[in-house]
């Protein structure tokens, strides 16, 4: 057994006794703050800035031509780590228009949001600049089912975003361009 | 071609190292047997030499000689001088012999592929997240090997049709095709259904049908397997799932006695497609269209989920002891399955046994196609005869249990999922016996059951069968079973333990192979299932080679051993 050593406490000074200078100190501390600007917001009321590049609820994006870009290649239900992504892949049809050349896109998409950490790695790899972590950051619901994000919600929280490849207009234009074989 | 005994082997130089290889076999083979992966597309093992795709590019050579005298000719410190071939040839194509000096990782052969590969990703479209062959592409593969990473192409890429029909089951993709030719080979020499063919030049070039005519044989899918590309895909497989979520579990074709060796992939308990393994005994690399299309019985609609007797559901347990109580003491015709796996025969024997009953048993016969679909359309007849459930070759139908039903020499059926009614019995004579079904799916067997116990698909327990050849080959559990089931071997094992004194039965395919082992006589006896499950093993077929087997010859059948004799 460890040895028990008795300390001596010291016996507390004049000013010690008193408490005066720790009321002070303390004091000095809170009237400095009443003047400096405030830092804290009113939420709900008042909502922060959100900074470039936050990492918030993961929202599917449409081109500028409200084409939906994902093509369904699971790569993010791949790669994220809390497997909160399902996808059910699908075919468009030939004869859809606007859709020309355009031959997947998901016919389900769903995040689980009680599963995501937000850890932006689907955003990350996705070959079609489709999923992006955008600045919506508070979400809550009444129930779990609630909380499963769906293809349309998804794409109602995602709205459109520049595209920088149009991908599918440029093979389009290869088209007219005479390398159609 | 002249091509020598493989047999014999042969010493060549390999980058350097001299290694033995068998006289006769290709560079793009020698150098895989010795660990160096020769990338090529065009070449297949199994399909005839095209030499069109120019990626197995190696550098070659031979040891010089004066040609005066025949001498070697040395370097200055002693060695053979080698005579190199000045361009680099064709691997697929160079045949091994004596001597030879082979080069496959040289900075020659390094530039040759990447410069290849530059070719060949031209006019390759940037279809990956979309391809369903992603992840098990070749071009994908050696891209990242060969590949420059960006692309010096600063044309437009060419558009071509994204989902020409060829069959009924496969889809062309013309844009991704890099005119390799296997498909075409392949239809002309394996499925000897010659339908397919490049029209046009250059950039035009495409691959498609002949005129009126179109990719529908059974032999089919194979096109889209050894399309190295995702140009042919499989019209049911097309954008259902990415491979690398599948799960790849060996298993056997149980459609016909071929016993094709096929991969089964599921992904969380459900399968998305079957594809063969390559066995170079049984069905090289190859199946057939229709038995690529059975793992859909596993979701079916008529499959039995629940035990039920007199058509109502109640638990495992307690449909097992009805069935114990409409057994015990009966006169009892049992119905064998040349479905059912080897180990569900043998504890059918014992059931059999045990219980005095009279074995009856119908074959599936169908039409040869000389291939892969035999004429015996069920896994495990030979099993039947292998474990000693019959001594005869079965008949198409159970006319003699329908004799006997109408004589009233039995007071129960014990049925295995064979259709009673479609094998030529009269439902008037199931009325005053007791049925009891075990069996997967409902058919008239089961609406005829007072007791049906469901069982597990093929996909969904272990086993083996015994193929047309004599072949025993084991399989896995692909996927899991439907909630509460349980296999035939348990179902049988637990039966057998109600109804005889015999102790002991085991439930586990282990322990009944321990059991077959003990069978005396039996081509089994002096077998483990470990050396089964780990190998093709070849049975000895002489003692019923006087039976009448249907099959006709067909690929490796019969085995080469017996064409011999």
């Amino acid at each position: 057994m460890a040895k028990t050593v008795v300390l001596e406490r010291k016996p507390l000074s004049l000013s010690e006794r008193t408490y005066l200078p720790q009321i002070v100190t303390g004091l000095k501390t809170t009237f400095s703050n009443m003047f400096k600007p405030k830092v804290t917001l009113q939420y709900p009321e008042e909502r922060p800035v959100i900074p470039n590049d936050y990492r918030g609820v993961p929202t599917l994006v449409k081109d500028p031509n409200g084409r939906e870009k994902c093509v369904s290649c699971q790569l993010c239900e791949f790669v994220c780590p809390p497997k909160a992504i399902r996808i059910t892949p699908g075919s468009v049809p030939e004869d859809q228009e606007d859709r020309e050349h355009v031959e997947k896109a998901p016919q389900e998409f769903e995040i689980n949001m009680l599963r995501c950490i937000y850890c932006g790695y689907c955003q990350e790899v996705c070959p079609e600049e489709a999923i992006f972590l955008q600045e919506q950051y508070s979400s809550s619901g009444y129930s779990r089912e609630e909380m499963i994000n769906n293809k349309q919600k998804l794409y109602e929280l995602g709205g459109t975003l520049p595209d920088r490849h149009y991908k599918w207009d440029r093979k389009k234009q290869a088209e007219l361009d005479g390398n159609a074989h | 071609m002249i091509s020598p005994s493989k047999d014999e082997l042969v010493t060549i130089t390999l980058n350097g190292v001299e290694v033995e290889v068998p006289n006769g076999i290709n560079a793009v083979e020698a150098a895989a047997l010795h660990g160096h992966e020769v990338p090529h597309y065009c070449y297949h093992p199994k399909l005839s030499v095209a030499g069109n795709c120019r990626m197995c590019l190696v550098e070659m050579g031979t040891p010089m000689r004066d040609r005066a005298t025949g001498e070697a000719i040395l370097e200055e410190d002693g060695r053979a001088k080698i005579g190199w071939v000045p361009k680099p040839v064709i691997g697929c194509a160079t045949n091994v012999s004596e001597g030879m000096h082979l080069r496959t990782e040289s900075d020659l052969v390094n530039e040759c592929r990447e410069g290849i590969m530059e070719f060949l990703l031209v006019n390759h479209p940037l279809d990956c997240p979309i391809c369903d062959q992603a992840g098990e592409c070749r071009l994908q593969e050696f891209a990242t090997d060969y590949g420059r990473g960006y692309s010096r192409y600063v044309e437009r890429k060419n558009v071509k049709p994204k989902r020409t029909r060829l069959g009924p089951r496969v889809t062309l993709d013309d844009e991704r095709c890099i005119l390799c030719s296997r498909c075409i080979r392949f239809s002309q020499e394996v499925a000897k259904d010659d339908v397919l063919g490049f029209v046009d030049r250059g950039s035009f070039s495409t691959l498609t049908c002949f005129p009126g005519k179109e990719l529908s044989n059974n032999y089919s899918l194979n096109t889209v397997d050894i399309c190295p590309v995702g140009a042919l895909t499989s019209t049911d497989f097309r954008f259902k799932m990415r491979v690398w979520f599948l799960k790849e579990t060996n298993s056997i074709c149980s459609e016909s006695s071929a016993g094709c060796n096929t991969t089964v992939s599921s992904r969380e308990g459900i399968i998305q497609r079957i594809t063969p393994r390559r066995n170079d005994l049984v069905n090289d690399t190859w199946m057939t269209d229709s038995g690529r299309e059975l793992y859909k019985s596993v979701r079916a609609e008529n499959r039995i989920l629940r035990p039920s007797a007199g058509g109502k559901d109640l638990p495992l347990k307690d449909a097992i002891s009805q069935v114990v109580d409409s057994l015990s003491g009966k006169r009892i015709a049992v119905v064998a399955s040349c479905h059912s796996t080897v180990e569900e025969q043998v504890l059918t024997k014992r059931l059999i046994d045990s219980t005095n009953a009279r074995t009856f048993l119908r074959g599936h016969f169908g039409e040869d196609d000389g291939i892969l679909l035999s004429a015996d359309r069920s896994p495990n007849l030979r099993g039947a005869l292998v474990t000693g459930l019959i001594d005869q070759y079965p008949e198409d139908n159970l006319n003699s249990l329908n004799d006997a039903l109408s004589r009233g020499e039995f007071d129960a059926v014990f049925v295995m999922n064979e259709d009673l009614v479609a094998s030529g019995i009269n439902e008037e004579n199931l009325q005053n016996v007791t049925v009891v079904y075990l069996g997967t799916h409902s058919n008239s067997s089961s609406k005829h059951a007072d007791v049906i116990l469901p069982g597990l698909s093929v996909f969904e327990k272990g086993g083996s069968f015994i193929n047309r050849s004599f072949i025993i080959q084991a399989f896995d559990k692909s996927v899991p079973g439907p909630a509460g089931l349980q296999s035939q071997v348990t179902v049988l094992a637990e039966i057998i333990k109600h109804l005889s004194e015999e102790d002991g039965t085991p439930s586990e395919l282990d322990d009944i192979w321990g059991l077959v082992n003990n069978l005396e006589g039996s081509v089994l006896s002096s077998l483990l299932y470990s050396e089964v499950k780990k190998a093709v093993v070849q049975l000895d077929g002489s003692a019923w080679s006087h039976l009448n087997f249907v099959e006709q010859s067909a690929l490796h059948y019969p085995p080469a051993m017996l064409a011999a004799k």
